[in-house]
C-alpha cells in the first residue's frame, strides 16, 4: 500500500510540475485597417489558446486560411499575395504574464502585461501588450488588443494600395471562456 | 518486505521523473500545434490563374459570388506593319464584356466585341473545384457554354446575304485546371464550336479544338501566360490563334499584356477567324483590362 501511496504521489506531483491549462479553439482574433480609401475588417473564430494558470504562460496561435473577409477576393490576395499562408500557415504568440497577478479563483478583472514572441509571416518579434483577464463565475477568459506594424513582419504593401491598406494593423483578441 | 518496499521507492524515483521529463519534452513539442493541427482543413485552392480568362480562352478561375468583372479587350494592329502604322496601335479591335457570378461557382456574361459586330453571352459552371485537406481533390473542371451573334453586314463571294439564323454559332467547352504550386497552372481546354454558316463553305460548320493555358508567376502580382487552341478543323489561311502574355495583378484591377496571332476576342472569333501566322510575325499587341466591383455581402 505504502509503495501504491508513493507512486500516486509522484505521479500527481507530475501533474502539478506540468501546471493546470484551460484551453479554448473558438478564440476570436479580428484585425482592422484603417485607411484613407478603405476600411479592411477580417476576423477568425478558430484560434487556440492555451493559459497555463500554475506558471502564468500563455500561448495562441491562428491559422491564416481562416481569416474571413466580407470581400471574397480581398480573403484571396490576402492568402496570396501579402501573408503567404501557403508558406506561413499560421500566427502564433508565446509568452507570459509579466505584470499583474490575476486570481484565477476569484471572481474579478485582472489587467495584465504580456511578454513573449509574435510569429507572422515566418518573422518572430519580441512584443508586450496589454490584456485583461476576467474571471467570472469561476471561468477564466481573456481579451487583448495591440497594434502592430506590418513591416516588422516584412509583409509588403505595394506603393499602388498604400491608400488602401495601413500599416498599421490593429488586432483584436477574445479568447472566449476557457476550460 | 522492508528491501522491496525500498526498492519500489527507488525504483520509482528513477522511473517516474523520467516518465515526467517524458511528459514535458512532449508538452514542448507543444501542445498548440496539436490544437492547431485538429482544427478541420478543407482549403479550396483558387487564384491557379489572376483572371477568368488566361489570354483568349476562359480559365479555370471563377468570380465570386456577386461579384462583377468589367472587362476591355483592345487587340491593336499587326506589330509587324512597321513604324508607318506605329506598329499596329493606329488600329484597333476591342470588346467590352461584363460579367457576373451568380454563385462562387456559376458566372454569366455578356460582351460585344468590334470585330464583325459580334454579340457573345457566356455561362459557366464550376462543378469540381481543386482542394487539399480531409478530401484532396487534385484538379478544377468547368464548363462553359454560350452564344454568338455577329451584326456587320455579311455577303457572301457567291452573293448570299446571311441572315439572322447564319449569323449565330454556339460552343461548349470543357476545362480541366490544376494549380501545381503557387507559381505554376496548367490547364487543358476542350472546345466544341457550331457555326450555323460558313461564308462561302470554307471550314466545316463544326469544330473541335484542344488547348492549353499555363501561368508561370514570376512575383506576387506578375505572372506569364501561355494561351493555344488546336483548331483540327483549320482551313486554308487560317491560323492556330496562340497568345504569350503578361499579367499584372494590382488588387481588384487585372492587366493582361500579350502578343498574339488572333484578332478575335470570343470563342468563334479566335478558333476559326484567325487569318494572321504568329511564326510569320503577323503579332498582335494586346491586352485585357479586368475590373472587379463587389456587390452584395458574403
Amino acid at each position: 500500500m505504502k509503495q501504491l501511496a508513493t507512486i500516486v504521489c509522484i505521479c500527481l506531483n507530475s501533474f502539478w510540475v506540468n501546471g493546470q491549462k484551460l484551453i479554448t479553439r473558438t478564440a476570436s482574433i479580428g484585425f482592422y485597417s484603417d485607411a484613407p480609401l478603405e476600411k479592411i475588417t477580417a476576423t477568425n473564430r478558430q484560434g487556440v489558446c492555451l493559459l497555463d494558470i500554475d506558471n502564468n504562460t500563455i500561448e495562441a496561435a491562428v491559422l491564416m486560411r481562416g481569416f474571413e473577409f466580407r470581400k471574397t477576393l480581398m480573403q484571396e490576395h490576402f492568402n496570396e499575395n501579402y501573408v503567404e499562408s501557403h508558406r506561413y500557415p499560421k500566427a502564433q504568440f508565446k509568452g507570459k504574464i509579466s505584470s499583474g497577478s490575476p486570481q484565477w479563483t476569484t471572481d474579478g478583472n485582472y489587467d495584465v502585461q504580456l511578454e513573449g514572441t509574435l510569429t507572422i509571416h515566418g518573422e518572430t518579434r519580441t512584443v508586450r501588450l496589454p490584456a485583461s483577464i476576467r474571471v467570472n463565475k469561476g471561468i477564466v477568459s481573456a481579451q487583448a488588443e495591440f497594434s502592430i506594424n506590418v513591416d516588422d513582419y516584412k509583409i509588403r504593401i505595394p506603393a499602388l494600395v498604400a491608400d488602401n491598406i495601413n500599416k498599421n494593423i490593429r488586432i483584436d483578441i477574445h479568447t472566449g471562456d476557457l476550460h | 518486505m522492508k528491501t522491496i518496499n525500498a526498492f519500489l521507492l527507488i525504483l520509482s524515483l528513477v522511473l517516474f521523473p523520467a516518465t515526467n521529463t517524458i511528459l514535458m519534452a512532449q508538452d514542448q513539442i507543444s501542445p498548440i500545434d496539436e490544437l492547431i493541427d485538429s482544427i478541420p482543413q478543407n482549403e479550396k485552392i483558387s487564384q491557379a490563374f489572376y483572371s477568368t480568362r488566361v489570354i483568349q480562352s476562359q480559365s479555370v478561375e471563377m468570380l465570386h459570388k456577386g461579384n462583377f468583372d468589367v472587362r476591355i479587350l483592345h487587340r491593336f494592329g499587326q506589330v509587324n506593319n512597321g513604324i508607318k502604322e506605329f506598329f499596329g496601335l493606329d488600329d484597333a479591335s476591342m470588346r467590352m464584356g461584363l460579367d457576373f457570378g451568380i454563385t462562387d461557382n456559376f458566372t454569366i456574361g455578356v460582351g460585344r466585341s468590334s470585330f464583325r459586330k459580334e454579340y457573345d453571352l457566356l455561362l459557366k459552371l464550376r462543378p469540381v473545384q481543386q482542394q487539399v485537406g480531409n478530401k484532396n481533390i487534385p484538379f478544377s473542371l468547368v464548363l462553359a457554354g454560350g452564344a454568338m451573334i455577329r451584326t456587320a453586314d455579311e455577303i457572301s463571294l457567291s452573293g448570299y446575304k446571311a441572315d439572322a439564323g447564319d449569323r449565330l454559332s454556339y460552343y461548349g467547352q470543357l476545362l480541366l485546371g490544376r494549380k501545381f504550386s503557387n507559381r505554376f497552372s496548367l490547364q487543358l481546354i476542350q472546345t466544341l464550336l457550331h457555326m450555323n454558316y460558313v461564308n462561302d463553305g470554307i471550314m466545316d460548320n463544326t469544330i473541335y479544338a484542344l488547348g492549353a493555358g499555363a501561368r508561370l508567376k514570376l512575383t506576387k502580382r506578375l505572372a506569364l501566360t501561355l494561351d493555344y487552341n488546336h483548331n483540327f478543323s483549320k482551313a486554308e489561311d487560317y491560323y492556330q490563334p496562340l497568345g504569350i502574355g503578361l499579367d499584372i495583378e494590382t488588387g481588384g484591377h487585372v492587366f493582361q499584356l500579350h502578343f498574339s496571332n488572333a484578332l478575335g476576342m470570343n470563342e468563334r472569333a479566335y478558333l476559326a477567324d484567325t487569318t494572321d501566322d504568329f511564326w510569320k510575325g503577323e503579332i498582335r499587341f494586346g491586352f485585357n483590362l479586368s475590373r472587379m466591383f463587389q456587390t452584395g455581402r458574403n
